[in-house]
């Protein structure tokens, strides 16, 4: 860790006015942050604590859905009773990431702004793109089981790691951000981009933006849908594949459908044809194949992780099928 | 017929704390925050130290600049190779207790690059942030040379060890003639097996705290499984004389074979100690944790070959593992194969590759662990060819005595071992086909395996005083590394005098206390505990000889054997009336204090003639999600022979926790190293899995009635590594069974299962 | 592949300054002079000599450094001393009252649940934090929200007989943190 300062924000402007000094970052759980600062990844000059901002409540919006404060902890919008009854997908992702201490530390905001667990990121003797721009990426070729199989780049082809946005991506959230030039809105398949050949910059968001809150809308999937994720071990490990799913059904037939996979992407991946594939066809394991296939066209392997094509494709007819089967809104 | 050594009785107060579920004597301070760690003592001088790893895997330095970590306030000094002063010269005086053969790694040397991730710069600074920090700033620039660290690249590339390290034999010579029984049998399987490199990863990161004393004296604080061997160490390398400093580790927070030998954090805390002449702590971090020690990584062959009827008519194993270019690390995986099954024609081989890696390091039942598990998932396959239970199999070719040696067992309950464990599982229930059971989508599988592991006895001395308070001090420079010595010495002791638990104190992890060797190989309850006993035997003599000067003495005209020691009272065993307390026998005499100091050393000649060994048969349920591959181990019995259990509490936590490293070794841990880089890629706790509290169910462990009167004056054996072994194979056969799918490289993650499921 | 090159050297800025930091430590008031790089856990186990809590990882992966915060579970690790300034800490060492145990540390002892020691505050206080937070009911619930505490010594089917026995004492909602 290196030296830093070190200032608590009293008000949302506050912060994005302190957020203008070139080489601070906000502080909110600081489960990911000081993890990096730590290993010399993350080398901030300033912190800015907001995590004692009022934006730790969750809300009803106008629009009928739900406004999750930025700072609500991922602990409390997971046990939060509307979201377990009217997203539950979203709070069995939540559940079935991290540890139950570093949920209750953890923030919504911080958890879409978390970085890579790519190996080569976090260990600073090792080339890595994403952490040195230009020096090359050590996991293309070197030890790569955790890596993506859709749409990576030749220059990276890290992760992000995050299950909660996995199914922030299926309910189409917003991400409300407020920065130096104002207020604006983030749609969710927008808010993390792919490596291309800036690696290094994971999100849209915009120097000094502080997200504010992310936006559910009313429709929340709760009667069919499910969060399925599969890791190497049976709990506080990151996911090799997890898929967020919600359908919507008419009798056996499916209306609406919603699929998103974590563990393969640099963003969570939702891909709209996956999607349309399924709407009009039964309820049932071949169309849930089909549309797996179709998720999965352009999907590449590396040395260790090509193994992750099949699982995520079995994944994805696993989790469509529990969402058709049962009732999602069971308490995870 | 081999000659009984004589022993001395024991065991004749059948009341005694031995054999009891003891709760642990050290547990309150474990469960307040008061047991104490290498890196919790302090001084008002202290300064931290921080390591700076190596970046590449093998070359050398060309420059080093600390400028700017010196130029910061509050930063003392940066050891470098370039300014360490100079230090023991021959190899001699760097080994330790547990040093192979070769030359052992000495830390800030000269700039040459051994392996990845070495020690290569020490900074001290005032807090420990400011010598994290600095440690960052220190400029290391590097000349890379090729290394080779790839064991399967460099498979061929091997050759023979001998006996290179205390505790290996080399394999026994081939007997019978091996390749043409296995050519002639109707029955065979031939079969390649690996296992992944691992990392001990002890909880507590290794780390030494240096009090430097105002008289010059040093304690050193140490996490170690032997205070004496890093004593000794430290003195050699630094040219202290041994009164000059001490060593204490009385609390260990996991080592399972790291704190084996000395390990550079130590090296570090004391250059800079002496040097700076301050207290000094120096903690590893955990990806630092990966730059020592480790299981190796392993390929093995295993061929069986067998009658119809399931006799085992060849079997050959041959191993091929990793060692670092300056010392040659054994563990011998292969042994234990021709020691298990009755076999006339047996080849075990076993070879070394160099590899630009540290030395490995024994973990938990080095060896056993890893070779064990081939032999018995070839055992399953053979079971599978003749369409026989895995079971029956065993018991066909079950040996009576030790086919390498032709020596007789002391003891080897194996048989009950089978039987027990198997009722217990409800093994009879199983159906034999594979995924012929099954609830929903899960396929479930039911294996099993074998496991054995020496049953070895050093020696060691300890000492008693008895306190005319009627209070006993037992001490010995052992170590508890959470395997329960503070307890079960302190067992051993109240039972030999009859006192009850709380009037004995046991102290350890101590280099200034009666020699005692390092904890490991299982062999601290056999090694210190036989002290142990032989010192208290030595104080109830005492107390005899004392109680008979006594005018009104009520046991006058018995003889010593037949007294009992209980309650705290000599007790005629006869005459329960005629009894007198250990405080009135030392008033009485006008004693003060009984001080007593014993040795004991293994029966000699009994080990000479008889294999020593601790046996066990574990019964595995796995369910595996048809679709995905995930494992779930769901049950778990593992069956013990390991001679008397001093105390079934910790001695079942013993094998419980080594069933968890089973699991951990059959499904998750692999140090995934980049060939290019010749680095572990995997260093932390998030990306190298041990099991979590999920992954692991109930485990039922029981102990088979051994008795064994030649292994030791307690009949006793060690617990702290056979419970590990044959785990992974029992896991590896259940998913057989449960899949129809073999997994012959160990982890078994998943993917490996779904590519067999497709 | 090469390893990387040594990156540019980043600029040498001096130590942080310190700030006051005032924590209410097991139910006393601590005002404490410490740079902001200071972590709660080095806090704790350096600066107030709190060894009770460990570090077994320093980076969230372990649960050894598991304190309560105003009553809920956290990694001391992953957070700085200042960013809790004002709030009440507890850790293994205020469990206990007088000479009297907390249930869960009895029961730890009774169970044998612990080998090394070293995962044992920890443990001890994520299970007091996950009894006041009333969501385990089941042994497969304990297991999975304690799996945040890692035992390397593999105590764990004792770790979960030992909390399910202080649950019942206690009550699966009762205030298991003080
Ligand atoms: C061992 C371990 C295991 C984990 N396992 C999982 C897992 O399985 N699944 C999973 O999803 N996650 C997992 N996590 C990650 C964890 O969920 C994230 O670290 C956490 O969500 C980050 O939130 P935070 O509030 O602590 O962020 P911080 O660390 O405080 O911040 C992270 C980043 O976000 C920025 N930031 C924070 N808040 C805002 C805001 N409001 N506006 C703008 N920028 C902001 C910060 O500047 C920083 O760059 C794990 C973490 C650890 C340490
Ligand atoms: S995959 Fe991305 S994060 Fe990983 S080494 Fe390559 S560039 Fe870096
Ligand atoms: S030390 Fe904090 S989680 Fe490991
Ligand atoms: S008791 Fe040793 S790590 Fe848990």
């Amino acid at each position: 860790m290196r030296s830093f300062t070190y200032a608590r924000a009293d008000s949302a402007a506050d912060a994005v006015g302190r957020a203008g000094a070139s080489g601070t970052a906000f502080v909110a759980g600081g489960t990911n942050l000081l993890d990096l600062m730590k290993a010399d990844v993350a080398r901030p000059g300033g912190l800015i604590d907001i995590s004692r901002l009022p934006l730790d409540r969750i809300e009803e919006t106008a629009g009928g859905g739900l406004r999750l404060g930025a700072l609500a902890r991922n602990a409390d919008t997971a046990y939060d009773e509307r979201v377990q009854t009217r997203y539950p997908m979203l709070s069995k992702a939540i559940l079935a990431g991290a540890s139950a201490q570093l949920r209750n530390m953890a923030t919504n905001g911080g958890n879409l702004l978390q970085r890579t667990r790519c190996y080569y990121f976090y260990d600073t003797a090792t080339p890595c793109n994403k952490r040195e721009p230009g020096s090359g990426c050590g996991a293309i070729g070197g030890v790569n089981r955790i890596h993506a199989i859709l749409g990576a780049s030749d220059q990276c082809i890290a992760v992000h790691p995050s299950d909660l946005c996995v199914a922030l991506a299926a309910l189409d959230a917003v991400v409300q951000v407020r920065g130096p030039d104002g207020e604006r809105s983030i749609p969710f398949a927008e808010f993390h981009r792919l490596p291309g050949d800036r690696p290094e910059i994971d999100t849209t968001l915009r120097p000094g933006d502080l997200v504010t809150s992310i936006d559910l809308p009313a429709k929340g999937f709760a009667e069919h849908s499910t969060y399925l994720k599969i890791r190497d071990r049976a709990s506080y490990a990151f996911a090799l594949v997890s898929v967020a799913a919600g359908l919507e059904l008419d009798g056996g037939t499916v209306r609406d459908a919603r699929l998103a996979l974590g563990g393969v992407a640099h963003k969570p991946w939702r891909d709209p044809e996956a999607e349309a594939a399924l709407i009009g066809k039964p309820a049932a394991p071949d169309s849930f194949r089909a549309a797996a296939r179709v998720l999965l066209r352009d999907a590449k392997g590396h040395e260790h992780n090509s193994f992750k094509i099949e699982l995520a494709e079995r994944a994805i007819v696993r989790a469509l099928s529990e969402a058709a089967d049962r009732k999602g809104a069971s308490h995870p | 017929m081999t000659a009984i050594p004589s022993i001395p009785g024991f065991l004749k107060e059948p009341n005694g704390p031995i054999g009891k579920p003891v709760s642990r004597v050290d547990g309150r301070k474990k469960v307040t925050g008061d047991a104490h760690y290498a890196a919790e003592f302090t001084l008002p001088d202290l300064a931290h130290g921080y390591i700076v790893s190596s970046a590449i895997a093998r070359g050398r330095i060309t420059r080093i600049d600390a400028s700017a970590a010196l130029a910061l306030p509050g930063v003392i000094h940066v050891f470098t190779h370039e300014n360490r002063p100079s230090l023991a010269w021959f190899d001699r005086k760097w080994k330790d207790d547990d040093a192979p053969k070769g030359s052992p790694f000495r830390p800030l040397y000269d700039a040459e690059i051994h392996h990845a991730l070495q020690p290569v710069a020490l900074v001290i600074a005032e807090s420990f942030e400011l010598a994290r920090y600095a440690a960052r700033l220190v400029h290391i620039e590097y000349e890379a040379a090729p290394h080779q660290t790839d064991l399967r690249a460099n498979r061929a590339n091997t050759f023979t060890p001998g006996k290179d390290k205390g505790g290996f034999e080399p394999p026994p010579k081939p007997r019978g003639n091996p390749e043409q029984a296995f050519l002639d049998s109707p029955v065979q399987v031939d079969a390649e097996f690996t296992q992944a490199a691992e990392y001990h990863n002890p909880m507590e990161m290794h780390a030494t705290t240096v009090l430097h004393h105002d008289d010059g004296t040093l304690t050193v604080h140490d996490k170690t499984q032997g205070a004496q061997n890093c004593h000794t160490y430290i003195c050699n390398v630094f040219g202290l004389s041994k009164s000059a400093v001490r060593v204490m580790s009385p609390f260990v927070g996991g080592a399972f074979g790291s704190g084996l030998r000395p390990q550079h954090q130590l090296f570090m805390a004391m250059l800079a100690a002496t040097q700076l002449k301050r207290s000094i702590r120096v903690e590893l971090s955990r990806p630092q944790m990966f730059s020592f020690g480790h299981r190796p990584e392993t390929i093995q062959r295993v061929a069986l070959g067998a009658e119809r009827d399931g006799t085992l008519r060849a079997l050959i194993h041959e191993a091929v593992q990793e060692s670092s270019q300056n010392e040659n690390y054994v563990e011998i995986v292969v042994n234990w194969s021709g020691q298990q099954y009755a076999c006339d024609n047996v080849r075990l081989d076993y070879k070394l590759t160099r590899l630009d890696v540290h030395t490995p390091l024994d973990q938990r039942a080095p060896g056993a662990a890893t070779g064990v598990p081939a032999l018995e998932i070839a055992m399953d396959e053979l079971a599978f060819k003749l369409g026989m239970d895995p079971l029956e199999l065993r018991l066909k070719n079950y040996a009576e005595t030790d086919p390498n040696t032709g020596t007789p067992f002391s003891s080897k309950e194996l048989r009950a071992c089978f039987r027990q464990g198997a009722e217990r599982f409800g093994w009879a229930k199983r159906s034999p086909a594979p995924r012929s059971m099954r609830e929903g989508r899960e396929l479930i599988g039911w294996g099993m395996a074998a496991g054995v592991w020496d049953a070895m006895q050093g020696q060691a001395a300890a000492k008693a005083v008895l306190g005319v308070d009627g209070k006993l001090v037992v001490s010995s420079a052992t170590a508890d590394i959470g395997t329960g010595t503070y307890t079960v010495m302190t067992q051993i002791a109240a039972d030999v005098l009859g006192l009850p638990i709380e009037e004995v104190t046991f102290c350890l992890g101590d280099s200034s206390l009666p020699t005692a060797p390092i904890e490991g190989g299982s062999w601290t309850v056999s090694t210190v505990g036989s002290a142990v006993k032989a010192v208290c035997d030595r104080v109830r003599s005492q107390l005899f000889t004392l109680a008979g000067k006594l005018e009104d003495n009520p046991l006058k005209g018995v003889a010593e054997a037949d007294v009992l020691f209980a309650d705290g009272h000599l007790i005629v065993r006869d005459d329960r009336s005629r009894r007198l307390s250990i405080t009135d026998v030392m008033r009485g005499s006008g004693t003060l204090s009984i001080e007593e100091e014993a040795r004991a050393l293994p029966y000699l000649l009994a080990r000479a003639r008889h294999t020593f060994a601790t046996h066990s048969a574990v019964f595995v349920e796995v369910r595996v999600d048809e679709d995905l591959g995930t494992i779930r181990v769901a049950r778990v019995v593992s069956a013990i022979a390991a001679g008397r259990i001093i105390n079934p509490k910790t001695a079942r936590s013993q094998i419980q926790g080594a069933v968890v490293w089973g699991i951990g070794m059959g499904l998750e841990e692999e140090a995934f190293t980049d060939h290019r880089l010749g680095r572990v890629m995997n260093h932390d706790y998030a990306e190298y899995h041990v099991p979590v509290n999920a992954d692991v169910p109930d485990i039922d462990v029981l102990f088979v009635e051994e008795h064994d009167d030649m292994v030791n004056a307690l009949g006793a054996k060690g617990v702290g590594e056979i419970g590990i072994v044959g785990v992974p194979a029992a896991i590896a056969n259940a998913i057989h069974h449960a899949t129809g799918v073999r997994v012959r490289d160990f982890p078994i993650t998943l993917d490996k299962v779904l590519a067999g499921l497709r | 592949m090469a390893p990387l090159k040594a990156s540019p050297r980043p600029a040498v800025v001096p130590p942080p300054a310190p700030i006051p930091v005032t924590l209410t430590v097991n139910g006393v008031e601590r005002t404490l002079h410490l740079a902001p790089w200071t972590t709660l856990l080095d806090a704790l186990r350096l600066h107030l000599e709190l060894t009770g809590t460990k570090k077994g990882c320093d980076h969230g992966q372990c649960g050894a450094c598991t304190v309560l915060v105003d009553g809920r579970r956290i990694n001391a690790c992953l957070t700085l001393a200042a960013m809790q300034d004002g709030r009440k800490v507890t850790t293994i060492e205020g469990l206990t009252t007088g000479d009297s145990l907390h249930p869960l540390q009895d029961a730890f002892i009774e169970h044998d649940a612990f080998q090394c020691g070293y995962c044992t505050p920890g443990q001890i206080c994520s299970a007091a934090g996950l009894i006041a937070e009333g969501k385990a009911t089941t042994d497969d619930e304990i297991r999975e929200l304690m799996s945040g505490n890692l035992c390397r010594c593999g105590a764990y089917p004792n770790i979960v007989a030992a909390i399910r026995q202080a649950m019942t004492i206690a009550g699966p909602k009762a205030e298991g943190a003080p």
